[in-house]
């Protein structure tokens, strides 16, 4: 039976079969298999049905953990579930797995396979994951492409019903989960007829119920438990069996017939590869390339992991084999070898110990590859079948890195190619904000539709949020394509932003002869002069057919802005030569009808006119003979950066850092902070420009900066004796600080242009309303000048810290930010905070923080934004996990105040070494103020060369750890998903532990690191991932649920509301000698509001009632007054005034208007009742018991 | 005596001259029956506004795409694929539809499209949709100095012209009072194609927000003496132009009702005065009206009709002065 063929990646292709074969789906945020859950949930949504006719119920859990409970109690009551997970979420899911097996019970769990945090955290793809389950008894099917994601996941649901074994379907994470191709999908009728319906009943009759009673989860003892475990076993005898004749029945189903392990290869092969997962696309290309030069070479592809069937691997090999290679992408280390290896090894040697089919024990050699979705290619491949055929192969050894500390590096030669002929290779450049992926999708489609080819579409995101770069991969062949890996060389280049051109090679993938398209403000006549040498060097030698297209003057012209995609994809099209040009015209106008056609007439006609004004200003250019540019592409990095940044950071920067060997790396994953400064990525179009004379001095751009773009510096006036010509300045104002001059400047490099400050900049011209004190311009018409003056800025000596009153916005903005330049998006309303923190503490604080989007604006490599002071002081950063932050950073404090416990032992015992004063005052300290701990740290500066003189063990240990002596202040920073859901039973904890941590939670309202799913911080009303049809329930009140203990400081803040008001939480928080929580309001491109206003948008919060302020502060208690202040004023805004500004409130109108009024009536109940109760709490008088008996034994 | 409220408006027989205008108050299906409970003789429906449908519609797409696809870990965007969202004009046509099935009235839609497509486009759907009479929204502030008054004037005819083209149903023209030539313009405008006039569409003027320094949208509900304008203009072009006229604009209470029936009106139109007192109002304004014509030996609104506009009215001159020398004259001769 012929099915139509889709184009779909393959974590739908999954996901399509786990929402047919399922009742109830329980699922939780996880990259890359996060869209499998969110399909599943936007079906259920929708009201779509599984095969049984029935929608699934599909909850969201507050973790993996959870997750994984829900679905055991599901099948224990009797349904059919599925869940979708990976890394981390694998790992929480483990205690469940082992109980759900033990219990013999059907389960598929989908796994887009991820790396597993180690020295680094990493969103990318390897078996780290699923290799840490598999001794749950999970059954373990890898599927290699995107068709068997599809048809291997029928093949699990089918299995576990028959044998009633649970398993982990995984394919690898981005490189098949986010791979689009095409498929032929199965009907759900045709998943149905596949599924054992009886198994279905005899699973449904073994639920629990009390009129047929069972206990299971019963306690045993050391006289049963074993036995019981071991009456397992008959179940995994035949399970392999099962699996293959599911296979069998899928394959007589749909032609394609898979087996447990899959040869292919020459059938006289002497050398054998064995892998599972993506790999094995380049893997078989390279076996047919070999064997088509005369080698005998041949592949096994692993699909059922576990059980590892022996009979039927030894079954799968030639019997020629002399030599095999066993690859496994992951990494174990102190093991004999990695997991698949060993399995290989201990068949092989027991076959060949059996007697039974084995003449000789083949050489086998183990090895590791693609870890984090390094790529793995043809040539790598090559090359571990050339180290086979070497006397002595390397065992244990790595492929596609070089290993210059333990030598496990194999050569290979990085030319060598498999692609065949007939695939037709375009690769683009965009960025994430220019469509450039969404057309691409959509040019995949069209081709494979209308010109009948296979097509395949990858894309390359990188790890920023602002200004991220995408590159798509596309190839298009007349039979399906198997290239597991990136394109290696293109016949179209595409180059959808000009600037790229001085940030890397572009060219680097253009054959010769290919096609290059560049997005240019400049016409086919004065484009080459624009060029810099090395493009224009490679566009001669490689004698490349060269087009420009003004795509931003096309589609400003035609109405569009900025979205320059319609026009980069028709001249795809029209360069690319896969369809008839009128042929693609059409398909390019009938898909954007498809998309806008609902919308209105004047949305299509735009495009249809942009899709017409690209053809008019596409003009091929003519190469010269000769390159004449004289400008080449700048260094990466300034050549005054540190010696780690210049050898390692930069070559990250510039996209070479898979060339880094193995010593050039941390062995730990300890990094040196303050690298954001050396990467000027230079993304805006549009920088804020001061006008000294309309400011006011009150420091609101600094503080609001996302970026930390925008700096304030205050100084003496002799400090601009050597300023630049032009440099601004004007009188500070100030009665603390006379004589002393004000300068706001902007970093032009590091500016993302969001426009944040001019809207909330409040001093404007009397002239000319508009005109602000900062003004967004043209940036290239000020850049030299702002560079020059914002180099002097930094060389400005900062502002003596222990001078300034910091609990005030002056200056509090006076202060050194510790936190710059980071890759958040534009208009980030978590960032300003972080900002804001260390300023307050930066130079003495430790942070932990948690997974999130906070961790990879903060901590993504290649550049980080954590920054050290002209001391080399600044915050030290770590992340541990998701779930464990607030754990983290107390096990954080328990060090420290063990330390400081320990460190006034010693000092005590070295009064007589070091002085009696000194010692006395060290101990005694107790000023907190700037000053103080600055009188503080010159203290313990004095005793350290003293200690050096003492001979004694005790003077070293104290010389050790005596800067803890110094004040130190524990942030636990991160998101609502952590606080909220995943994290809070921690935070619980910590919070009623009594000790003094600080903790920060940045309040997106939404998972927004993952793409917006809801968490229990989402508001009723709001619409969100996993709450399609508006969020039904009330946000969490973790603010009043922390109060509730009595001992811990809470705070509610806005900055963009009352900046004092935040400014004087955290330095209230930091004082508070026990713990502290600050919940935070951070606007988010999840809200769906323009970023550029986030900042006056948060008044509207607070006026409404949205987002009350207050601080709830124990000391109070103590000394009999309310502990709870209300900072803000009784609501006087509706809160659909406020709600109606944000599409995640404002888009539940357009589906489903009824449920909106109801939900958008209940939120403003629930802020007139909050409001109420508040109120109430503010005038209730509390006190600590036994707070003042703690005091007086201290 | 039982007096004949009875009008005739596009063509359409309405049981009386009282029509809600269009109003928020239309767009919900509970309003329109007490409306139609109250007495109204048709509604008009709030306007189908295109721009704000492709605002919107950019707004979602690039909610949804534009920020899907471009980070690694939200590769499918920060919003939920919502199938059933909608931007376009389906919930207002189901909305007429809706109208059309509960309400035993006639239903008026109401149009303000932003291109020449959008308007005979969204036109049509209207008419599809089951509305039985189409009222244009039109809207055009000429701020472009280059552009004359005839150029201006020309756009109204076109778009006119155009969805005459394309609809059967009668259709009104709502438009302002700024021409130079009015009487002119209203008999261009009928001959174009217009059943009716719509005299006049109130623009709600920009305010400016002292606090923040920026402009501020307003929108203020009208008053009885907004009624002397189109009081004016309907005395002038009652019998001379062959069309329905149907006054809006500080319709209040009885007595502006019978004032622009005398100069000539076939319905008087009313918003303000329902969002202010709520849609039972109307019932009172029926009743006054009702008595006044009872009291006042009337038989019939038809009767009525004109009966005091420039035509026939005893000075006709009144209406063609400027107001303000009569309002001199008057103040003049008080005692």
């Amino acid at each position: 039976m012929s099915r139509a063929l889709a184009i779909v990646d393959g974590n739908e292709a999954a996901a399509r079969v786990a929402y047919a074969t399922s009742e109830v789906i329980a699922i939780y945020p996880i990259t890359p298999s996060s869209p499998m859950g969110e399909l599943a949930d936007a079906w259920a949504a929708s009201g779509r049905p599984n095969a049984f006719g029935t929608v699934p119920e599909v909850i969201q859990m507050q973790s993996e953990g959870g997750a994984a409970g829900a679905v055991h109690g599901a099948l224990q009551a009797g349904a059919l579930s599925t869940t979708f997970t990976a890394s981390q979420g694998l790992l929480l899911m483990i205690p469940n797995m082992y109980k759900i097996a033990g219990e013999l019970t059907p389960l598929v769990i989908h796994v887009a396979a991820r790396t597993v945090a180690t020295h680094a955290l990493s969103i990318f793809g390897d078996q780290s994951d699923v290799m840490a389950a598999r001794s749950t008894g999970f059954g373990l099917l890898a599927s290699s492409s995107v068709q068997e994601a599809h048809d291997l996941a029928v093949v699990a649901h089918a299995a576990t019903l028959e044998s009633r074994v649970p398993f982990v379907h995984f394919f690898d994470g981005f490189r098949t989960s986010h791979e689009l191709n095409t498929v032929e999908l199965l009907s759900d009728e045709e998943i149905l007829e596949l599924l054992p319906r009886e198994r279905i009943r005899e699973h449904r009759d073994r639920r629990l119920s009390p009129d047929r009673p069972v206990l299971r989860g019963s306690a045993q003892n050391p006289d049963v438990f074993f036995q019981a475990r071991e009456a397992i076993n008959p179940f995994y005898a035949t399970l392999a069996s099962t699996v293959q004749a599911t296979m069998d029945r899928v394959g007589e189903r749909t032609g394609r017939r898979y087996q447990l392990f899959e040869y292919v290869g020459a059938p006289d092969a002497e050398r054998v590869l064995v892998l599972m997962g993506s790999g094995a696309g380049a893997a078989e290309e390279t076996v047919a390339a070999l064997n088509e030069a005369g080698a005998k070479v041949g592949l096994v592809k692993v699909r059922l992991y576990r059980p590892f069937d022996r009979p039927a691997f030894i079954a799968s090999l030639p019997a020629t084999v002399r030599s095999l290679a066993v690859l496994d992408r992951t990494k174990e280390p102190g093991a004999p070898g990695e997991p698949l290896y060993q399995d290989v090894v201990t068949t092989l040697a027991e076959e060949l110990a059996s007697g039974r089919g084995l003449a000789r024990m083949p050489r086998v050699i183990g090895g590791r590859y693609g870890l984090s979705s390094k790529q793995f290619t043809p040539a790598m491949a090559a090359g571990v079948f050339a180290e086979l055929e070497r006397a002595e192969p390397k065992n244990r050894f790595t492929i596609g890195i070089v290993d210059d500390v333990s030598g496990t590096s194999l050569p290979y030669d990085p030319s060598f190619r498999t692609e065949a002929p007939d695939v037709s290779s375009a690769v683009f450049y965009g960025l994430g904000s220019d469509g450039t992926v969404g057309a691409n999708h959509n040019s995949a489609r069209i081709i494979g539709e209308r010109a009948g080819l296979h097509t395949q579409a990858y894309f390359v995101y990188d790890s920023r949020k602002a200004g991220a770069r995408t590159v798509s991969h596309l190839r298009f062949a007349p039979h399906p394509i198997g290239s597991t890996y990136l394109i290696e060389e293109a016949g179209y280049v595409a180059c959808h932003q000009f600037e790229f051109l001085e940030q890397g090679d572009i060219l680097e993938l253009a054959s010769p002869g290919a096609t290059f398209l560049l997005n240019s403000p400049y016409g086919p006549d004065e484009v080459w002069a624009h060029l810099p040498r090395e493009v224009q060097e490679q566009l001669i030698e490689k004698g490349l057919s060269f087009h420009v297209v003004d795509g931003h003057r096309v589609a400003r012209e035609a109405g569009l802005g900025r979205r320059i995609n319609t026009v980069l994809q028709t001249c795809f099209f029209a360069l690319s030569g896969h369809l008839p040009l009128d042929d693609a015209i059409a398909a390019i106008k009938a898909a954007i009808t498809a998309t806008y056609g609902k919308y209105g007439r004047q949305a299509l006609e735009r495009n249809f006119a942009a899709v017409d004004g690209a053809l008019a200003a596409l003009h091929r250019v003519e190469v010269p003979a000769g390159a004449s540019a004289t400008r080449r592409i700048p260094p990466a990095v300034d050549p005054a950066a540190p010696e780690f940044v210049q050898r390692v950071t930069a070559m990250m920067m510039a996209g070479k850092g898979d060339l880094l060997p193995v010593s050039a790396l941390p062995v730990d994953g300890s990094f040196p902070t303050g690298t954001s400064r050396w990467e000027r990525r230079s993304l805006a179009k549009e920088i804020p420009i001061w006008d000294p004379d309309i400011c006011i001095d009150c420091g609101k751009c600094a503080i609001v900066c996302p970026h930390a773009a925008i700096r304030m510096k205050v100084f003496p006036g002799d400090a601009l004796a050597e300023a630049p010509r032009g440099f601004k300045s004007k009188p500070f104002r100030s009665r603390e600080h006379p004589g002393t001059l004000l300068t706001i400047q902007v970093a032009p490099d590091d500016c993302t242009g969001c426009g944040v400050c001019v809207d909330y900049c409040p001093a404007h011209s009397k002239e000319v309303v508009r005109h602000k004190s900062i003004n967004m311009r043209p940036k290239e018409a000020h850049l030299e000048r702002e560079r020059e003056r914002f180099e002097f800025f930094l060389g400005i000596p900062e502002f003596d810290r222990s001078e300034v009153d910091v609990a005030t916005i002056k200056g509090s903005q006076m202060l050194q930010p510790l936190f710059e330049f980071s890759s958040a998006c534009e208009g980030c309303g978590e960032t300003p905070y972080l900002k804001l923190l260390t300023q307050l503490f930066g130079d003495r604080v430790l942070v932990a923080n948690a997974t999130g989007c906070s961790s990879i604006y903060g901590g993504n490599l290649p550049t980080t934004p954590w920054a050290q002071n002209g001391d080399g002081r600044g915050p030290a950063w770590a992340n541990s996990l998701f779930e464990d932050n607030a754990e983290f950073g107390l096990g954080m404090r328990l060090a420290l105040d063990r330390q400081i416990a320990h460190a006034r032992r010693l000092l005590d015992l070295l009064r007589a070494d070091v002085g009696d004063e000194l010692a006395g005052a060290i101990l005694e300290h107790a000023d907190r103020s700037e000053a103080g701990n600055e009188r503080q740290r010159a203290r313990v500066a004095e005793l350290l060369p003293m200690l050096e003189r003492v001979d004694s063990s005790e003077a070293s240990d104290l010389a050790s750890i005596a800067d803890v002596l110094v004040p130190k202040s524990v942030w636990i920073v991160g998101g609502d998903g952590w606080a909220y859901d995943i994290g809070f039973s921690g935070l619980d904890h910590v919070l009623a532990s009594g000790r003094d941590v600080n903790v920060l939670v940045l309040d997106t309202e939404v998972y927004s690191n993952t793409g917006g799913q809801a968490s229990k911080s989402t508001p009723r009303a709001a619409v969100a991932k996993f709450a399609a049809s508006g969020k039904p329930s009330r946000k969490k009140d973790l603010g009043m649920l922390a109060a509730d203990y009595g001992h811990v400081y809470v705070a509610q803040v806005a900055i963009g509301a009352d900046n004092l008001q935040t400014i004087r939480a955290m330095v209230e928080a930091e004082s508070y000698p026990g713990p502290s929580l600050i919940i935070a309001y951070s606007q988010c491109i999840a809200h769906g509001i323009e970023m550029s206003t986030g900042m006056t948008h948060q008044g509207d919060a607070v006026n409404s009632g949205y987002w009350p302020l207050y601080r709830y502060d124990p000391r109070h208690a103590q000394v009999g007054e309310h502990p709870m202040r209300l900072d803000s004023r009784k609501p006087k805004l509706a809160f659909k005034d406020f709600a109606l500004q944000e599409a995640r409130f404002a888009m539940l109108e357009r589906v489903n208007p009824e449920n909106a009024e109801r939900l958008l009536a209940t939120a403003q109940e629930d802020i007139d009742e909050r409001w109420h109760y508040y109120e109430q709490v503010a005038r209730i008088e509390r006190v600590i018991p036994g707070k003042h008996d703690e005091e007086a034994e201290e | 005596m039982s007096v004949d409220l009875a009008t005739r408006y596009l063509g359409l027989e309405l049981a009386n001259p009282l029509v809600p205008s269009a109003s928020p108050l239309g767009a919900r299906l509970d309003t329109l029956r007490r409306l139609e409970e109250a007495g109204a003789s048709a509604v008009v429906l709030p306007s189908l506004f295109e721009e704000q449908f492709e605002h919107e519609a950019v707004a979602a797409h690039e909610l949804r795409e534009l920020r899907a696809h471009s980070f690694g870990e939200a590769t499918l965007g920060y919003f939920p694929v919502l199938e059933d969202y909608r931007t376009g004009p389906e919930t207002y046509l189901e909305h007429v539809a809706a109208a059309k099935a509960a309400l035993s009235i006639p239903v008026i839609a109401s149009l303000n499209a932003a291109s020449v497509g959008g308007w005979t486009g969204y036109a049509a759907l209207l008419e599809q949709a089951g509305a039985d009479a189409l009222e244009l929204n039109v809207y055009l502030l000429a701020t472009d100095p280059e552009a004359t008054a005839a150029d201006v004037e020309q756009r109204y005819l076109d778009l006119v012209a155009a969805v005459r083209e394309v609809v059967s149903i009668p259709l009104a023209v709502k438009v302002g009072p700024y021409f130079s030539s009015m009487a002119n313009m209203a008999r261009r405008l009928v001959a174009t194609g217009a059943d009716g006039l719509v005299l006049f569409n109130r623009f709600n003027q920009p305010d400016i927000d002292l606090d923040v320094l920026d402009v501020a949208p307003t929108v203020e509900l009208s008053r009885p003496w907004e009624t002397r304008l189109p009081l004016r203009w309907i005395a002038i072009l009652r019998g001379r132009v062959a069309a329905s006229l149907a006054a809006t604009g500080g319709v209040q209470s009885a007595a502006e009702v019978l004032k622009l029936l005398l100069v000539g009106a076939d319905v008087t139109m009313m918003a303000s005065a329902l969002i202010r007192h709520g849609p039972g109002h109307l019932e009172t304004v029926l009743r006054d009206t009702r008595a006044w014509l009872e009291a006042n030996e009337y038989e019939s609104v038809e009767q009525l009709k004109g009966s005091l506009s420039h035509e026939h009215s005893p000075d006709p001159a009144a209406f063609e002065r400027s107001n303000y020398m009569k309002a001199l004259a008057s103040w003049c001769t008080l005692p």
